[in-house]
């Protein structure tokens, strides 16, 4: 549920259900640079209002469909709708898409009122009424006092606060986020993303997010799409990307994955011992490993236990315990900081998974 | 660490001294020189006659008309290609910053003997043709603009090198798809946002390029067209006082008209901040 904020004089900034939040849509799309194919037939939506973030490693071709989507890339084939409409032949300045862009993008030779207001300016709008609109937008990012400065005069945080809200300014239908937080020290990135989604909220605005911090996806969006070499591999919300992740890269690419040697049965796999069902399906040739988030891997002091403590790292209310079995195998585990205590590094312990279907995958060259 | 910067700092102050020395003692000679009455007392005669002198204000006004055309049309060819460059191909870059420093390596009297040639060139059954006619007309020592297209070659180098220092600082491509995004079109992205970012870049192209035509001689003496340079050395021939105070008065005017352009552009920088 989305709540629109409202200017000054009672015009919605960006209703959210009309203009400000559409319906984007990417079918087939492919586009290759020289031999690199950055997208490779990439098919997806975002829904109306929703915070979507594209993450995936270096080159998997987020940042292509942003700037396609945006206007500054010519895709080779597929298509590419907003609420319905095949944007290809719009140019970049009429598509009405707001963009943040990864390095400060503000214009140096203008102070900050006058980037927030540049979009109006090229869009005819009065001296007066652009400078009033600026203020408001100024306040909604919780900068007025810095109409004035120039971008120079600004820290990195507060300049990407401006072009967001010189994003926001034309009202865009779609809001296109290319790592905007990317340059900024972890304190001010922790502030700001949390601003954007406050934001992003109540303006009820379709975001495209494009990161390749993973906590970053997960803590802001409310659906990610993991790409991988110009395909989409999974798209779901945090928690179900975290949980059941769909394939092996999408599991170890988000969150911390240990693989552990098993073997077929009749009904799933077998590891260290023990019968486990397989969510989803098992490769038919080839050996086969689990793989086990740090979190659900139990461990208990144990003298003749399999797995030998290597490290501990204290991660604050957990210790994630690097633990070797006999094979040379190494698990991670994260245990309560007090649970912790009892495994020092060097002391031996039993190893067991949840009763829960694992993932299972090929052995990883 | 005081110490230090005291030691920095007497450094800086013995270089300045020195520099400050080496350039301020000629000029201050030769300005004693050219006023000095020989009976210990000061006169400016030769700077009276030498503003009076026939031919002055035309080859003053026609050096500073060269000098304008000149810029103007070295911009207009220089930045939409280097523009160009930055934002559509960026591989042409090398390519470009080697044809525009290819006149640094000819000699100026080479360039100038390449021109006559040039010039020369035309057998007399191409006369009532407007290729002839043309040539005939870049050669009016009114306005001679073969010397703006010879001025235009030798300021290439310093201008591309002064407009290229300012796209180094500025990150062109995001500028201009940062504007794009709010609603402009390409040329209004350049004209709104690349090229007030590019002022003082082009201001100092524009400086470096009036100062090259203020003082260029060689060219324009060969070619027979008299601007300023070469009226005052045919000018300051007839006695040694008169010879110092042309000198003296040239450099005045040409620090004036640079101290003026960088004046107009600081001006504008200051009532923008």
């Amino acid at each position: 549920m989305t709540t629109a904020t409202v200017l000054a004089d009672g015009a919605p900034l960006a209703p959210g259900t009309t203009s400000g939040s559409a319906t984007v849509e990417f079918r087939s799309l492919r586009r290759a640079f020289g031999a690199t194919t950055a997208l490779d037939g990439l098919d997806l939506t975002v829904r109306p209002g929703e915070l979507l973030a594209l993450l995936g490693p270096s080159g998997c071709g987020k940042t292509t469909a942003l700037r396609i989507l945006a206007g500054f890339e010519q895709h080779d084939s597929g298509e590419v709708l907003v609420d319905g409409q095949d944007i290809t032949a719009i140019p970049a300045h009429k598509r009405d898409a707001g963009m943040v862009f990864q390095s400060y993008s503000l214009f140096p030779h203008l102070t900050a009122l006058d980037n927030v207001a540049f979009g109006l300016r090229m869009r005819g709008t009065g001296k007066a009424e652009r400078r009033r609109r600026a203020h408001e937008l100024l306040e909604l990012v919780g900068l007025p006092h810095r109409a004035e400065h120039y971008p120079h005069q600004m820290s990195g945080g507060q300049q990407q606060r401006i072009a967001l809200a010189r994003a926001l300014a034309l009202q865009p239908r779609v809001l296109l986020l290319d790592e905007p937080l990317s340059a900024l020290d972890a304190k001010v990135r922790l502030q700001l993303r949390e601003e954007i989604r406050r934001l992003q909220q109540e303006l009820g605005i379709t975001t495209l997010f494009v990161t390749h911090d993973q906590e970053e996806a997960l803590s802001m969006a409310d659906r990610v799409a993991v790409l991988r070499a110009g395909k989409l591999e999974q798209c779901a919300t945090p928690s179900e990307l975290y949980g059941r992740p769909a394939t092996a890269f999408v599991a170890e690419f988000v969150g911390t994955m240990s693989r552990i040697p098993c073997t077929r049965t009749s009904d799933g796999v077998e590891v260290l011992g023990r019968r486990h069902a397989v969510d989803g399906e098992v490769p038919a040739d080839g050996e086969l490993q689990v793989l086990v988030r740090p979190e659900n891997v139990l461990l208990s002091p144990d003298e003749a236990g399999p797995a030998l403590v290597v490290t501990a790292s204290f991660l604050g209310a957990v210790t994630r315990l690097t633990v070797r079995l006999d094979d040379g195998t190494e698990v991670k585990a994260d245990l309560p900081t007090e649970a912790a205590a009892a495994l020092p590094a060097g002391s031996r312990a039993g190893l067991t998974l949840p009763e829960r279907p694992v993932l299972v995958d090929r052995r990883a060259a | 660490m005081a110490r230090l910067i005291n030691r920095i700092r007497f450094g800086r102050g013995l270089v300045l001294l020195v520099c400050g020395i080496y350039f301020a003692v000629p000029m201050a000679a030769s300005l004693w020189f050219s006023v000095d009455d020989n009976k210990g007392g000061t006169t400016f005669r030769a700077y009276t006659e030498l503003l009076n002198a026939p031919g002055f204000t035309d080859s003053l006004v026609l050096s500073l008309e060269l000098a304008a055309v000149t810029v103007v049309v070295l911009l207009l060819l220089l930045v939409p290609a280097v523009l160009a460059a930055r934002l559509g191909a960026p591989r042409l870059r090398p390519v470009i910053e080697i044809m525009c420093s290819m006149p640094l390596v000819v000699p100026v009297v080479a360039l100038t003997t390449g021109i006559i040639g040039v010039l020369r060139w035309g057998p007399d059954y191409l006369q009532d043709t407007p290729f002839f006619q043309t040539v005939v007309a870049i050669q009016d020592p009114n306005f001679p603009v073969v010397l703006v297209i010879a001025y235009v070659l030798m300021a290439l180098p310093f201008a591309y090198r002064a407009i290229d220092a300012g796209l180094r600082g500025v990150d062109v491509v995001t500028l201009v798809e940062a504007a794009r995004n709010c609603g402009a079109g390409w040329l209004r992205a350049v004209f709104t946002v690349v090229l007030p970012n590019l002022r003082s870049s082009l201001l100092n192209a524009a400086v470096l390029t009036v100062a090259l035509v203020l003082g260029e001689f060689t060219t324009a003496s060969i070619l027979g067209f008299t601007p300023f340079s070469v009226w005052i050395n045919s000018n300051g021939k007839s006695d040694g006082q008169m010879s110092v105070a042309v000198s003296m008065l040239s450099l005045l005017i040409v620090w004036l008209v640079l101290l003026l352009m960088s004046a107009v552009g600081r001006g504008r920088k200051a009532a923008r901040s």
